[in-house]
């Protein structure tokens, strides 16, 4: 929660609470859960009217911002998925749209995918994850060859997010002359995508896998020299993002569990006058304001592209990635037996945090990475 | 008022520095001994601060400060960047007892101890806790009684810092025990000096430093204008105090000068980072796991004091919420620590070679690690005042609440 939001940036986020609250309540995701549903698309381009994708997509090309912030603005956003632990491409396309607007010189050829984006009338997904392997998008195995006017990839990838919904991936690949990406389409020849149920129930993951499938040449995204600087964008960008989703995450999941502590009731006294339990909401309040700054420093340095930002970035992703879950776990503790049911709503919380934590690094990587990045 | 930019104001303090502050010597960085000739240092540091005119940026003009924002404060810090700084005065004279003296001191009192510690000329210390206990502050049991125009204070002090060094010592003693504990204290500077009925002992501590001291009070009389605050009010001001020390504590004052954090007592020779370099240890892939943690919680220390520094200011978190930095300062302490340690990893055992000054400094921070929960309070009771005063949960049950102090049991 940004502390300084100013009145556009506020009705940007009522508007985008009041979609969530109305449309996509548990209840509604849980059904959705049931019966294998993943999210809703026409809910998504609702929310992409509302400009959930074009906050990174410049005015040249029709987007725009709120508060000239764009992603400060998205992180508005991404935070209120947190709080309702909503289901929806938000990070996967405006990750996508931040690579695609990175290639300067390139943006026209790519103006209307971006525009089909922005409107939510396509979903895109980077693919950049490899079976069986941590974090490392500059070392593919996925290759991509090039033939005068195409392109050939084979190779397999997973952990794409929402790859059963995505009409679109940007694949990560080793290209004859170091790293590409490329634009593949879902239904492109070749392409075969397998769905991976992971922790969040909410939010599937899938395997893509590529056999010579073949592209046009305008398709590739940048080139081996852009490459490295436009995947770590679209990294620092995803991790700002997902480290605003955790925010909303603890903070709604602290709320909660604030409630709890004043209507559960042990040996006729509320929980909230046991000095050991206590001691543990101060703790988490504690982490959650410091989840807040971390998270709201990393989301500005990478918007404003300080000169830090990838040290921010790392720092705000370990510590959020760790404290999230720890301080779920203890909520799950502190609300007792029921939380570890079914029933209860935290379980999504935990689900999300788990899976937020994990995603674009895990906490020791980017402990590694800020170490590598201590300024001398 | 100054029409002085922040920009021009940082430029000047920037050419008076490289003109009048000695540089600090990279490769013997400020080492804090505890004896007197390192006060005389201070105080010297501190004269050419006030007679440069930047002594007291964020103190009002009245009391011999600039009166200016926390932005030029900020800047000032900037500029003296890489010299030597009077920063031991910071803890607590400047960012806890000054303060205090501004809101509730008397006229004369703001010029004698507020003027006086921005010439240099007054150093400040706190008599505050009592062997009997310190959390339970307002439980103290040193006894000031009126006698005509004086004041005659009979007790015992403990665990304040480095008040061998110090010309007062703002202390808080019992004057009514009739009264709930709250509302029979009173506040009073005494006089650090040789004198009938005062006496004064150093503590070794676990890394053989003497910064604490005792102080023993018998028949010690004080003067009518000792008194700060009104009789029986000493928690007011006490209340007061606490504020500031929490915020001081937790490196989001505005009445420091210089580096805004105080330094650590051993400060560390070398970052755990650094230490992993002089041991060839940086490509480690634990160690960098850990030199990236404690990176982490010394960048996300600025960035939580920032943010809710910010809210307070604002009414977004009301003011016990200074202790959600402090505590989050002690955590971070905690873990800047135990990662020099985990880096030296088994060296620490009994260092020798050309690391040993950077492992023992490290060793000794570690035996010292709980003070950063211990001292300015407690961690349990700044979770206490969160849970309570942020989170507004049930008051502790208080056995002495409402019961004349006379009446309430003491620990032995
Ligand atoms: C580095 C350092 C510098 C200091 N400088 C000064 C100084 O300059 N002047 C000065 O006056 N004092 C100073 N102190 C003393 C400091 O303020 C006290 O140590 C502190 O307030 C704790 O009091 P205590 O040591 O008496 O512990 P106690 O109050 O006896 O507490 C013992 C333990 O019980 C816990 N505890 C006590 N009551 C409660 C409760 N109600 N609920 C939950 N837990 C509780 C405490 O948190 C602590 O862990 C300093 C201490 C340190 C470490």
């Amino acid at each position: 929660m940004q502390l300084d939001l100013n009145d556009d940036q506020k009705t940007f986020q009522q508007t985008a609470r009041r979609a969530i609250e109305k449309e996509m309540p548990l209840s509604r995701i849980r059904e959705m859960v049931e019966v294998g549903a993943t999210f809703d698309r026409r809910w998504w381009q609702s929310g992409a009217e509302l400009g959930w994708a074009a906050m990174l997509v410049p005015e040249e090309l029709d987007g725009g911002t709120i508060s000239g912030d764009g992603l400060c603005d998205l992180a508005i956003v991404a935070e209120e998925f947190g709080r309702g632990v909503v289901p929806g491409p938000l990070q996967a396309v405006n990750t996508v749209i931040a690579g695609l607007v990175e290639v300067v010189g390139e943006q026209e050829r790519h103006a209307e995918t971006i525009g089909g984006l922005f409107s939510g009338e396509l979903i895109a997904s980077w693919a950049v994850y490899e079976p069986g392997r941590e974090w490392d998008p500059l070392n593919p195995s996925v290759v991509a060859k090039v033939n005068g006017d195409s392109i050939v990839i084979d190779g397999v990838k997973d952990r794409v997010e929402h790859a059963t919904s995505a009409d679109l991936f940007l694949v990560t690949a080793s290209g004859p002359e170091g790293v590409i990406q490329v634009l593949v389409p879902a239904d492109a020849a070749g392409v075969t995508v397998t769905r991976q149920d992971g922790v969040d129930l909410a939010r599937p993951f899938g395997e893509v896998r590529f056999e010579n499938v073949e592209v046009a040449a305008a398709n590739q995204v940048g080139t081996s020299s852009t490459t490295p600087a436009v995947v770590e964008r679209q990294f620092q960008v995803a991790v700002a993002l997902q480290c605003a989703e955790t925010a909303g995450v603890v903070g709604r999941a602290f709320e909660m569990s604030c409630e709890w502590a004043f209507d559960r009731y042990s040996f006729g006294r509320p929980l909230a006058s046991y000095q050991a339990l206590k001691h543990r909401w101060a703790d988490q309040k504690t982490w959650l304001e410091a989840i807040l700054a971390t998270t709201d420093a990393a989301v500005e340095a990478v918007s404003r592209r300080s000169s830090n930002s990838a040290e921010l970035v790392s720092v705000a992703a370990n510590y959020v990635g760790d404290k999230s879950t720890e301080i779920i776990q203890d909520i799950v503790q502190l609300f007792g037996g029921i939380a570890i049911t079914y029933e209860h709503d935290i379980h999504f919380y935990l689900r999300r945090a788990t899976i937020n934590k994990h995603l674009y690094g895990t906490p020791t990587e980017h402990r590694r990475r800020v170490a590598q990045l201590i300024p001398a | 008022m100054t029409t002085e930019t922040v920009e021009e104001f940082e430029a000047r303090a920037r050419a008076w520095a490289a003109e009048n502050l000695p540089p600090e010597d990279p490769d013997n960085p400020p080492h804090f001994e505890d004896d007197l000739e390192d006060w005389s240092r201070q105080r010297e540091l501190q004269k050419k601060v006030w007679e440069g005119g930047f002594a007291g940026i964020c103190f009002p003009q009245e009391y011999g400060g600039l009166g200016l924002s926390t932005a030029y404060q900020e800047a000032y810090g900037r500029a003296i960047h890489g010299y030597q700084t009077p920063t031991r005065l910071n803890l607590p004279t400047f960012a806890i007892v000054a303060p205090v003296i501004l809101d509730h001191g008397t006229e004369e009192q703001k010029q004698k101890y507020v003027r006086g510690a921005l010439m240099g000329d007054v150093i400040l210390s706190q008599f505050f806790s009592e062997p009997k206990g310190g959390s339970d502050l307002a439980g103290v049991i040193t006894r000031a009684e009126r006698d005509g125009d004086t004041w005659v204070l009979n007790g015992n002090k403990i665990w304040s810092t480095a008040a061998y060094g110090a010309d007062y010592g703002i202390c808080l003693a019992r004057t009514d025990w009739d009264a709930p504990k709250h509302r029979g204290l009173s506040m009073f500077m005494v006089p650090i000096k040789e004198q009938a009925g005062f006496t004064l002992n150093r503590i070794r501590m676990v890394t053989a430093d003497s910064d604490f001291c005792e102080e023993f009070f018998e028949d010690l009389v004080l003067p009518a204008d000792a008194l700060v605050g009104e009789v029986n009010d000493g928690w007011t001001v006490a209340s007061r105090q606490l504020v500031y020390e929490r915020t001081a504590v937790g490196g989001g004052s505005q009445y420091t000068q210089g580096p805004r954090m105080p330094r650590p007592q051993n400060h560390d020779v070398q970052s755990p980072a650094e230490l992993a370099k002089s041991l060839g240890k940086q490509d480690d892939p634990y160690v960098q796991d850990r030199v990236g943690l404690a990176h982490t919680y010394e960048v996300i220390h600025g960035q939580i004091n920032h943010r809710v520094g910010q809210a307070m200011r604002r009414g977004a978190l009301p003011p016990p919420a200074a202790s959600i930095m402090r505590l989050f300062h002690a955590e971070s302490m905690w873990t800047t620590r135990d990662v020099m340690m985990d880096v030296a990893g088994g060296l620490a055992v009994a260092p020798n070679g050309h690391y040993a000054g950077a492992i023992t400094n490290g060793v000794e921070d570690y035996l010292m690690r709980q003070s950063a929960s211990l001292g300015g309070g407690s961690t349990e009771m700044a979770r206490n005042l969160i849970s309570e005063r942020v989170l507004g949960m049930p008051r502790e049950y208080a056995a002495d609440r409402d019961v004349p102090f006379r009446e309430v049991r003491q620990g032995r």
